[in-house]
């Protein structure tokens, strides 16, 4: 398994922890919204055509395109 | 009741925070939807009686996620906070948060309390918090952020009244900030108070963060800003990553220290099963088709019984005044110019209350988001967005509510472009021109035992429009080349049974935004094009009237067939007509005449005037009777004297429904582009490449089937 994997090579169902993002812009969206470093985050499903995806982060659902998905970094 | 005194009382929240809900809780029906000055948001607001008797006046804004905006919508609830000078200042704030998503809510709330401003918190949907077994200590919360803290439910109208009560009494300035300014930025935000008088640090903070949002500062003021943050070296957000940890930090101990029981930390039992189907990579889609067949049954089959009601009043009015007034100018323009005029307008309101009905279900129920999920990826490869799909749906109603709706997506090009291509989507307004030439053109037969041909040409019309719509999207998508990144991030809401009355309240203010909104335009047109028709060099009744009866003095016409043939001629006469013949040498190659010519130039004002006016130029005008039949066998029996065969062939009628296809005939649709895109750029880019096509294409149809 790859050190430092990122949401969009989730699988569906799996559960990690946020560790970090690699874009600064979409951070700033992205932790305003509750999706915080040190969040737990769960890969909930994808849509019918592998993109957007849904997750639950911070107690709610959120979905978001693969690439923006891979701008979050986590540890599992 | 004083106005001067009234309080003003704004409401702020996240999207999905029940926001809608409340404000329909406080002020009923004493709502109105207008403008922000300046801008093309819409403002709700509305009236409600506080206990002791005042009357309050409620302003909802749009949901925002933080005080740093992402959208134009968004922007406004910046820019109003932001400007304490402003008469538009609310007295008190409301933050409506999901109880279910504290943690989210209180991001807003925090950086509010820190501006200095009079702030409330409510939390809604506590029962549902509540049912999840946990609990919040309201006391400890209050005293925490220094702000009055109210639980409602505002779906069940819970709590309602302890939330007036605490709106009328005072509500103080907290006192507890909740957030640091970094050692970098402390002397630019002394300087800036100390120069430009901003009442706190972390408004004075935001200024220098937010150069977008300071349009209401008067030049040589945003100058001094503007200064100040270059002299200090100040990067406008540079810091608000850091700054959304900061208070993220914060209210986690906060709610660490006011969370009464939590339950051990379970996923929330994703939205139910339902999106198991409703995303389903086969059920998902099909389920939306037929959701899409049902709403188009709804606006094409379910309307026409009030339209046609409507249809029928407007027009016993309008003979009922040009009968029972004195006749001349005057009780012309109201019989043939204004009251047909506001025909024009209210009979669209069935299709757009229907269309709204729906898409409010859709939104409300929480489905919308899951649309916008399922078709993101396929809209993307065209320059769209997922959400661009609830415009191009609206379209098929009306293509200015629908450019309105385009204002939920974020990134400017594709919002541009759904903008663009929306009015290629067929409206209501080009059905009844595609019915008409449909059943002079097209057999009434059917094929294959099952299909009905008229049918299906207008199904087929229906899905020219809409393939064209997308081959232009993808077109502008290669040309128009823009640095700017596409984001999707939205909230998936939790499936909810829709709040009937929400519905009812959004049905009414989108219908009240149409009829008055491009209620207006049409109506001004309407007026413009009944004196272009009426008017004309000299006297054209005298004339008109002269030359029908010289020529048909042996015809033996009945009166009536006689004042018809006076009305037509007295077309060709006007303005009108006179455009109409200048324009014919331009549309011949389409296969039109003058006759035609004059439709196509008063149904530029919006494309149902076109039947009226082929009703009026085939002169069945005085005969009151305006049933399309009638209108219909006219159009039949109208001969080409060129070729002595019948005007309507199929090539010319084809060529006429490409043409009403795909041209730009709507002045409201240009005047909502103008507003949206602030400017006269898109708007004429779209009429020259939507007339483009429509001639191009209308020209090849005419010359291949002639």
């Amino acid at each position: 398994m790859e050190l430092v994997r990122n949401v969009a090579q989730m699988k569906p169902g799996e559960v990690g922890v946020v560790s970090g993002f690699t874009d600064d812009h979409l951070s700033i969206k992205l932790m305003e919204m509750g999706c915080l470093p040190g969040a737990p985050v769960r890969f909930n499903f994808a849509a019918p055509l592998g993109d957007p995806i849904c997750i639950s982060v911070a107690g709610y659902e959120l979905s978001l395109r693969l690439e923006e998905a891979a701008t979050i970094s986590i540890l599992n | 009741m004083a106005s001067a005194s009234k309080t003003k009382i704004a409401l702020v929240g996240n999207p999905n925070s029940g926001k809608s809900s409340l404000f329909n809780q406080l002020t009923g029906l004493n709502q109105k939807v207008g403008n922000f000055p300046g801008v093309t948001v819409d403002k709700k607001s509305g009236f409600t009686t506080l206990p002791d008797g005042t009357v309050a006046e409620i302003v909802d804004l749009p949901g925002i996620y933080s005080i740093y905006p992402r959208s134009l919508d968004e922007r406004i609830v910046s820019e109003i906070l932001l400007d304490h000078r402003s008469a538009a200042l609310p007295d008190k704030i409301v933050v409506v948060a999901d109880a279910t998503n504290l943690k989210r809510s209180l991001l807003l709330l925090t950086q509010i309390v820190d501006m200095g401003l009079p702030v409330m918190l409510v939390l809604n949907m506590m029962d549902l918090v509540a049912r999840a077994g946990i609990s919040y200590d309201f006391t400890a919360l209050s005293r925490r952020l220094g702000v009055p803290v109210v639980a409602v439910n505002a779906r069940k109208g819970e709590g309602i009244k302890e939330l007036k009560e605490q709106l009328s009494k005072p509500l103080a300035v907290s006192q507890r900030p909740c957030f640091t300014i970094w050692e970098e930025a402390k002397a630019p935000v002394k300087e800036l108070r100390d120069t430009l008088g901003v009442d706190n640090d972390y408004e004075a903070y935001l200024f220098l963060e937010q150069p977008d949002s300071l349009k209401f500062l008067p030049a040589d003021r945003k100058n001094n800003v503007d200064r100040i943050r270059t002299a200090h070296k100040f990067h406008p957000g540079k810091f608000q990553g850091a700054e959304t940890i900061q208070r993220y930090s914060f209210i986690q101990d906060l709610l660490n220290d006011i969370t009464l029981r939590a339950t051990d930390h379970s996923w929330k039992k994703h939205s139910n099963q339902l999106d198991r189907i409703l995303t389903h990579k086969v059920w998902g889609y099909l389920i939306f088709l037929g959701l899409l067949l049902l709403i188009f049954q709804a606006i094409f089959a379910w309307a026409t019984v009030p339209m046609d009601f409507i249809d029928a009043v407007f027009a016993d009015l309008s003979q009922w005044v040009g009968s029972a007034l004195p006749a001349g100018p005057a009780t012309s323009l109201l019989a043939e110019g204004i009251i047909p005029g506001l025909g024009g307008i209210v009979i669209f309101v069935p299709q757009i209350a229907i269309l709204f009905a729906f898409i409010s279900i859709l939104e409300e129920s929480g489905y919308m988001a899951r649309v916008v999920f399922l078709m993101d990826k396929i809209m993307r490869r065209f320059g769209l967005n997922g959400k661009s799909v609830v415009p191009l749906i609206s379209g098929v109603a009306c293509a200015i509510p629908a450019i309105m709706a385009t204002r939920t997506i974020d990134n400017w090009k594709e919002r541009t472009i759904t903008i663009m291509i929306t009015p290629l989507i067929s409206c209501s307004a080009r059905l009844p021109i595609f019915t008409i030439i449909i059943a002079l053109i097209v057999p009434d037969e059917t094929a294959l035992g099952f299909f009905n041909l008229q049918g299906l040409a207008l199904m087929a019309l229906y899905l020219l429009g809409f393939v064209m719509a997308i081959t232009s999207a993808w077109i502008m998508n290669l040309i128009i080349r823009v640095r700017e990144r596409s984001y999707l991030v939205m909230e998936m809401p939790t499936y909810r049974i829709p709040k009937w009355s929400n519905v009812g309240y959004t049905i009414l203010e989108k219908t009240k935004a149409f009829v008055f909104e491009a209620g207006k335009v049409i109506m001004a047109i309407s007026i413009v094009l009944w004196v272009l028709a009426s008017y004309g060099p000299g006297d054209i009744t005298t004339r008109a009237t002269a030359s029908v009866q010289q020529e048909s003095a042996n015809l033996r016409l009945t009166e009536e067939g006689l004042q018809d043939r006076i009305a037509a001629r007295k077309l060709e006469y006007s303005y009108a007509g006179i455009i109409g013949k200048a324009i014919e040498p331009v549309i011949r190659p389409l296969g039109y005449d003058w006759k035609i010519g004059i439709a196509l130039i008063t149904s530029f004002a919006a494309r149902e005037v076109f039947v009226g006016t082929m009703a009026t130029i085939y002169s069945i005008g005085s005969a009151g009777d305006e049933d399309e039949t009638t209108i219909k066998t006219r159009m039949r029996e109208e001969v080409n004297p060129e070729t002595g065969e019948a005007r309507f062939t199929p090539a010319v009628g084809f060529s006429l429904l490409i043409f009403y296809t795909f041209a730009m005939q709507c002045m409201s649709t240009i005047a909502v582009v103008y507003r949206e895109t602030k400017g006269w750029k898109w708007p004429l880019l779209q009429f020259a490449y939507m007339t483009a096509l429509a001639y191009v294409s209308a020209f090849i149809v005419y010359q291949v089937l002639r």
